[in-house]
């Protein structure tokens, strides 16, 4: 082997880890407040980059659609659950969040809608979409049986990939769809050509992982999130309201979600199920780093990239056989290094 | 017999249903795939449902069922019949290589380590050249009897549901048994099971293995019914819809399995067949519509549908009363090198910066009980999980009759004659009060998983039973014997803990808060039970508050403070001590 041709292998690995890591990280986020194991969170980046593809090419995304309709849903699950005790405010705030915030975005899409729509103006509108979906999928789906173990939520974590990714083939159909790229502007370091779009990868990426680390570990709010997650009646009664933490989390791995599929749809083709594998290898990132470290799950995913394009390069055939094996070591290594505890289920 | 019942009906209706004159051909094929889909969901519950294991990835298991034959027969011409033994072993030795890895997985890491294998492997099948990559085997022979060829859907029918009638049927005698009680006692965390002498690991790698050969057998004979194997059916998606059958039908009962193959599978057939009409032409409508019915189904009925009917059957299946004359012969007991039942030399137990245990000694003799007192935070229940072996002691010497403990497991602690209770219970709530009981002489059996399937166990089943009963009525819970445990109160559930332990024959009991919830009049008689059993030739080492019960019970106290003893002797003596008191008053002012 060449160095040129390692270099070239390393720097697409890289590119790749570093989405990885931005997963990663939302999927650690996600389980640290909720216990959720967000298996849709492949979903959130096929939503983001497609919506965002869709946008460009002029047309309106059926995911706004379904951002109305979830928040519909939501709002009657408001209602139902606060039907003891209704009372204005709850009502305002509930059709706000639920009715108008969808309805208005359903409104801004149609109209700013149109193939000259500035590319700035569609990474919002595809943001705002995602962000609205996981929003709602929290409350539809997760709120009601947040108390439950993490086995009945991660249940119902895979019951709303297949619906997600079913919605999805609906939305965008079968067909890949590709976006014209953020920038054009590139840099040469010796052999190698950097362009514009990985740069912002890599800085996007170190960015999330410096602001969440210093978040979770520095801040009231994040640490009120991740109390959360240790033990929610305790949280509750110390006056963390709960439910807005996971809602928080949520609407943060949603957008980071989007966000990293709106990188790579100008680099690669999507599919409307694209997301689940790329969301996949996220989750070997994060199982690796415990599901608890952010730097450590970066780490990861940057080494899960690397061995990606180097088994590309090298036995092709067997890419995905030896990613997803490369779990296997790191699990036996963990059940060594941490022996099991007691723990209390049902 | 009157058990049986049921299954012989529901066996003869099977049989009879292709038989009946108009029936589609269509149907029977649904029949087909029902039974296929049962035979992998029975693996699951108990798997998951009962032993409390979640695997996303047992579709890789029908692939190895399925890819074996295939292999055999089309490239090597032999036999159908004979790869049947070789697709179990393959799918079974693939459980043994991976069930090494998973089962040691705690919590959440174990369903996302069994979706990663899964998928690994489904790529794995989909590369393979010898695996025919992504079209897969082709002309796979069918499977025939002398010269019947099971040609078609309704031939093949019989062969299916013998399999599944077959399995379900060794299911259920096996987790009626004495190695099915260690399974069940799985799902409520290890260690209750394990001071009784169950070997956790072993115990999961064996579901593990039950789970995969019978997702190996519905491979084996989708192979033959398709006469083609493909990747596609191998997937994770099919893994995760396995799952979805199980927890539909109810993930703790094996026909919740058979119920939720039949509900999924027509269902989905429905939705393939009438959605498109509906919506018009769009494919994969009926994932969006399973998806959604599985987080609905989470949130209304999580314990499936199975339970829910079983509940609304105007009859109660009757349970048999174990025969009580049959005798259990006593434990070995281990040969002693000294007099003392239980000596404890400057045990010492740190956790980081926390000292919980600080060089406790003392010695527990024959036909003695003993109260370990102290306030709160002491070090009482650390010193008895020390004794346990549930906690390494960091340093420090404890022996039982002069064998020194070392660190030993609780498995092998218990074997000394050693056995306990629990501060926070622990039982399995969903089992009942006998079968909760005879956990306690699991080590006192020694019949096998195998022997359980096959009902060879029953003899020796019929001593733990009998054993369980006659503990049960010695601690007075006779009338509660067919309750589910966790069904009791608390201060009954702590004395189904005594007779647990006691149909361990231990030499010492270690009993911790045994009256915590009692009323006066049932801590009087546990009182009196206790005595009885001292005057046996058993020694009790209890941790108690209740000071009237233990001053009045104890022959001699050892108080604890803050993780050191302050002081040992008969209660009349600890009652005057200035420094017990205190360490529970505080010093006057």
């Amino acid at each position: 082997m060449n160095t040129t041709i390692m270099l070239f292998l390393l720097q697409d690995g890289i590119t790749n880890g570093a989405i990885y890591a931005l997963l990663g990280l939302a999927l650690v986020l996600v389980f640290a407040v909720t216990r959720v194991i967000l298996i849709p969170q492949g979903e959130f980046v096929t939503y983001g980059a497609l919506s965002y593809a869709m946008l460009a090419t002029g047309q309106v995304p059926g995911t706004v659609r379904l951002a109305v309709a979830m928040g519909l849903v939501a709002f009657a699950l408001d209602l139902f659950f606060a039907r003891k005790a209704l009372h204005a405010r709850l009502v305002m705030r509930s059709v706000a969040l639920n009715i108008a915030f969808p309805v208005a975005l359903l409104g801004l899409v149609y109209a700013l809608v149109g193939p000259n729509t500035p590319i700035a103006v569609n990474i919002a509108l595809a943001l705002l979409i995602v962000a609205a979906i996981g929003l709602f999928l929290y409350r539809i789906a997760f709120q009601p049986i947040a108390h439950t173990s993490v086995l009945v939520l991660l249940i119902a974590s895979v019951g709303c990939h297949l619906a997600l990714q079913g919605l999805g083939l609906v939305f965008f159909g079968a067909e890949g769809l590709r976006a014209p790229a953020l920038s054009s502007a590139a840099v040469t370091a010796g052999p190698l050509r950097f362009t514009g779009q990985s740069l912002a990868v890599y800085a996007l990426t170190v960015g999330f992982i410096v602001g969440l680390w210093l978040f979770f570990g520095y801040t009231k709010t994040g640490k009120a999130l991740r109390a959360t997650a240790v033990n929610r009646l305790g949280a509750r009664l110390v006056g963390i309201r709960t439910t807005l933490s996971g809602q928080i989390a949520f609407l943060l791995a949603s957008v980071i979600g989007a966000i990293s599929g709106i990188l790579i749809v100008p680099i690669t083709t999507l599919y409307y199920d694209t997301g689940f594998l790329i969301g996949l290898k996220g989750f070997i990132a994060a199982i690796i780093g415990g599901l608890v470290s952010y730097p450590l799950t970066a780490v990861a995913a940057i080494v899960v990239g690397i061995v990606e394009a180097f088994s590309s390069f090298y036995a092709s055939n067997f890419k995905e056989v030896i990613v997803f094996t490369l779990i296997l070591p790191v699990l036996v290594l963990r059940s060594l290094a941490a022996p099991q505890v007691e723990e209390e289920k049902d | 017999m009157t058990q049986r019942l049921p299954l012989i009906i529901f066996a003869l209706v099977m049989a009879v249903i292709p038989l009946l004159p108009g029936i589609p051909p269509f149907w029977i094929v649904l029949l087909d795939n029902i039974g296929l889909a049962a035979l992998v969901a029975m693996g699951l519950v108990l798997l998951t449902g009962v032993g409390g294991l979640t695997s996303f990835g047992q579709a890789a298991f029908c692939g190895f069922g399925a890819y074996t034959t295939a292999v055999l027969t089309t490239a090597y011409g032999v036999s159908p019949w004979l790869t049947l033994p070789a697709s179990l072993l393959v799918s079974g030795i693939a459980a043994v290589l991976l069930g090494l890895v998973t089962v040691r997985l705690s919590g959440h890491y174990l369903p996302l380590g069994t979706i990663a294998w899964g998928i690994g492997l489904f790529y794995l099948f989909s590369k393979l050249e010898f695996l025919g990559r992504n079209d897969g085997i082709s002309g796979i022979p069918p499977l025939s009897i002398g010269s019947f060829r099971m040609l078609s859907p309704d031939t093949i029918y019989y062969a299916i549901w013998v399999a599944v009638l077959l399995s379900a049927l060794l299911t259920m005698n096996l987790l009626d048994s004495r190695t099915g009680r260690a399974i069940r006692a799985l799902r409520r965390g290890h260690i209750a099971a394990e001071a009784f002498g169950v070997q956790t690991p072993r115990a999961k790698l064996l579901v593990f293995i039950y789970a995969a050969v019978l997702a190996g057998l519905s491979g084996w004979l989708y192979a033959h019914f398709q006469r083609a194997a493909n990747p596609t059916p191998f997937g994770a998606q099919a893994g995760i819809e396995y799952l979805f059958i199980a927890v539909v039908g109810g993930a703790g009962y094996v026909w919740g399995g058979v119920l939720g193959a039949g509900i999924v599978v027509i269902l989905k057939e429905v939705l393939q067949s009438y959605l498109p009409y509906i919506f018009g032409g769009q494919s994969q409508l009926e994932t969006i519509v399973f998806g959604i019915m599985l987080v609905l189904l989470l949130q209304l009925a999580p314990q499936g549908v199975w339970p829910w009917l079983m509940s609304r059957l105007p009859f109660k299946p009757a349970r048999k009363t174990p025969d009580t004359s049959v005798k259990l012969e006593h434990r070995e007991r281990a040969a002693g090198t000294s007099p003392v039942l239980l000596h404890i030399d400057k045990a010492r137990k740190q956790f980081g910066g926390v000292l919980a245990v600080n060089d406790v000694s003392f010695d527990v003799n024959a036909r003695e009980i003993v109260a370990l007192i102290g306030p709160n935070g002491a070090g009482k229940s650390t010193t008895f999980n020390l004794i346990t072996g549930v906690l390494a002691a960091t340093s420090g010497k404890i022996a039982v009759l002069g064998n020194e403990v070392a660190n030993a497991p609780p498995q092998e602690v218990v074997k000394l004659g050693v056995s306990r209770t629990f501060q926070h219970v622990k039982l399995v709530p969903d089992m009942t009060v006998l079968e909760n009981v005879a956990i306690g002489a699991h080590l006192r059996g020694n019949s096998g998983a195998i022997s359980s399937m096959l009902r060879l166990d029953r003899t020796d089943e019929a001593k733990l039973l009998a054993e369980a009963a006659r503990q049960i009525e010695r601690v007075g819970l006779s009338e509660q014997i067919d309750q589910l445990a966790g069904s009791l109160s608390l201060g009954q559930q702590r004395i189904v803990e005594i007779a647990r332990a006691l149909c361990v024959d231990p030499m010492l009991l270690l009993l911790d808060e045994p009256a915590a919830g009692l009323r006066h009049m049932e801590k009087q008689r546990l009182a009196a039970l206790l005595r009885q059993l001292r005057d046996g030739g058993m020694s009790v080492l209890l941790v108690e508050h209740d000071m009237g019960f233990v001053m009045d019970l104890a022959d001699r106290i050892v108080v604890l403070d803050f993780g050191t003893k302050i002081a040992e002797g008969t209660p009349a003596a600890i009652k005057r001590n200035p420094d017990v008191i205190k360490a529970y008053l505080g010093a006057a002012a």
